[in-house]
């Protein structure tokens, strides 16, 4: 079990080091993430623990909860969801297109405005269409 | 252009020179630039909580913050501890796996990012070629860990605080991205050593205000909303919404949310100052300074002498960004969730568009003065 663990630990630090500079992200990442988990260690020990069925009702302005949070409802921003991963795609497309935008010249930009006008229709029929209402 | 001090080749061939392996020697500089990024990250939020309590307080013409230490300079620290002190309830009805995993996920992308945050030629943890993408993708880590904890607590103020996290964090980060999107086009690169580089040569007068000029503003409104900042700050809506995702918190949990928002705005800060305002560029080329000195530019003590007033220059760019976003708090009212969808959807995401594909019309047409 272990040795699974640490050869595939291995694996994934082959993968980062092969590029270089990422091997900072891996360590950057442990040390981060010890933040938390020391800011909350290091209370545990400093604060004080006292039991009570009171102290652990959810809050609701002062009243006896009523119900639990977790129904369904109508998440208003479904639509927006919808249309922000079609956007965000595009984004992550664009990208290289910009970094390379110096050697790609005339023609490339050509193609992302057809790329973006594609888009932009679907913008506006999702506009039209009210996807874009809160209400 | 010169090198600048490059303090990690120089420790990395001082311990070679003493007989450790490079890898050994290597491994030896790693951990010192993070904890020290770590240390000053932490020390950030303390200045800012202050100034923004002194800023607030002037603009209301209160004295703030002013026994704790001088000035009331330790207050922060005063509320940390405290903070530290408290108890900490997970209600009974709420997942605590995920609510105690929630505030964590909250903080460490926002400090995970200073790994591309440079504050000079070589001062940067590591020069990655995704850069300031990375950073675009950690951000959009955040919402995940304020929708956990909204949806954790069980409570119906935390759930549609979470929800509105969510929904606003969705919709500013087109535009953010786009914005983004345009200083990349101009330095061809996504390095933020790079992305400086390119600005840098002609004083104030190179930096990227002048050429995104409908750029740096979609940024800067992005940023604050991203933020949650005041104008934007409907997640946590304290007269509607109590406290949002927050209202189930208590003690250090809580106090990871401030910790998370505070390095956020000072981090979002440093990358407008990085993108929009030449990082640890000077308003005067270097080179002329020099020059009015009667020095070369790579006399070493003139080179430790403008490295240290470059980490300054960045600090004192995004502390005035800082002040700025103090000061929008409170004059700009709170807008309504249907006008900051509508901001953000409607005006902002179409703008940034024409911002980005006006950039790049510009940049084939002038190509010397965009960076071609």
């Amino acid at each position: 079990m272990l040795g699974a663990i640490a050869f595939s630990l291995c694996k994934w630090g082959l993968i980062v080091f092969v590029l270089s500079g990422y091997e900072y992200f891996l360590v950057f990442l442990i040390i981060c993430s010890l933040i938390p988990v020391l800011a909350l260690t290091l209370a545990s020990f400093l604060r004080p623990n006292r039991e009570g069925a009171a102290r652990r009702t959810t809050y609701e302005s002062g009243m006896e909860p009523i119900g639990a949070a977790w129904i369904q409802f109508n998440i208003r921003y479904y639509m927006f969801a919808l249309v922000f991963v079609i956007f965000d795609v595009e984004t992550v497309f664009l990208y290289p297109w910009a970094v390379a935008f110096n050697q790609l010249g005339l023609l490339a930009f050509i193609e992302a405005l057809i790329f973006i006008a594609i888009l932009v229709v679907g913008l506006v029929y999702a506009w039209r269409k009210g996807a874009l209402e809160w209400s | 252009m010169s090198q600048g001090i490059d303090l990690q080749s120089s420790f990395v061939q001082l311990l070679v020179q003493l007989g450790l392996p490079p890898g050994a020697a290597k491994a030896l500089w790693m951990p010192l630039p993070m904890t020290l990024i770590l240390i000053a990250a932490t020390v950030s939020i303390f200045v800012t909580v202050w100034l923004e309590r002194k800023i607030s307080a002037a603009a209301q013409q209160r004295i703030g913050p002013e026994y704790a230490g001088p000035l009331g300079t330790l207050q922060a620290a005063a509320d940390g501890i405290k903070l530290l002190f408290k108890e900490d309830i997970v209600p009974a009805k709420a997942d605590a796996l995920l609510f105690t995993l929630g505030p964590a996920i909250v903080v460490i992308p926002v400090f995970l990012s200073y790994l591309i945050v440079p504050f000079g030629q070589n001062m940067v943890i590591t020069d990655i070629g995704v850069g300031i993408f990375l950073w675009i993708a950690l951000s959009s880590i955040t919402p995940i860990g304020l929708l956990m904890s909204g949806y954790s607590s069980n409570n119906k103020y935390s759930l549609l605080g979470g929800l509105r996290a969510a929904a606003q964090s969705i919709s500013y980060e087109l535009p953010l991205a786009l914005s983004v999107l345009a200083v990349v086009m101009m330095s061809n690169s996504l390095s933020t050593i790079d992305i400086v580089q390119q600005q840098s040569g002609y004083g104030i007068l190179g930096w990227n205000v002048w050429r995104q000029p409908v750029g740096f503003l979609i940024f800067w409104i992005a940023a604050l909303a991203e933020c949650e900042r005041l104008p934007f700050d409907l997640p946590e809506a304290e007269e509607e919404l109590v406290a949002g995702y927050q209202t189930e918190y208590t003690g250090m949990k809580f106090g990871l949310f401030y910790v998370g928002s505070y390095v956020n705005l000072v981090l979002s800060s440093l990358i407008f100052a990085i993108l929009y305002l030449g990082g640890w560029d000077f308003p005067i080329p270097i080179d002329w300074v020099a020059g009015a000195l009667g020095v070369s530019e790579t006399t070493p003590w003139l080179q430790v002498v403008f490295a240290a007033l470059g980490i300054m220059m960045t600090v004192l760019k995004a502390y005035l960004l800082v002040f700025l976003a103090v000061l929008l708090r409170w004059t700009v009212p709170r807008v309504r969730i249907d006008q900051l969808l509508d901001l953000g959807w409607k005006f902002l995401l179409p703008v940034s568009l024409v911002n980005l594909l006006l950039t790049a019309a510009l940049k084939i047409t002038f190509p010397i003065a965009f960076g071609g």
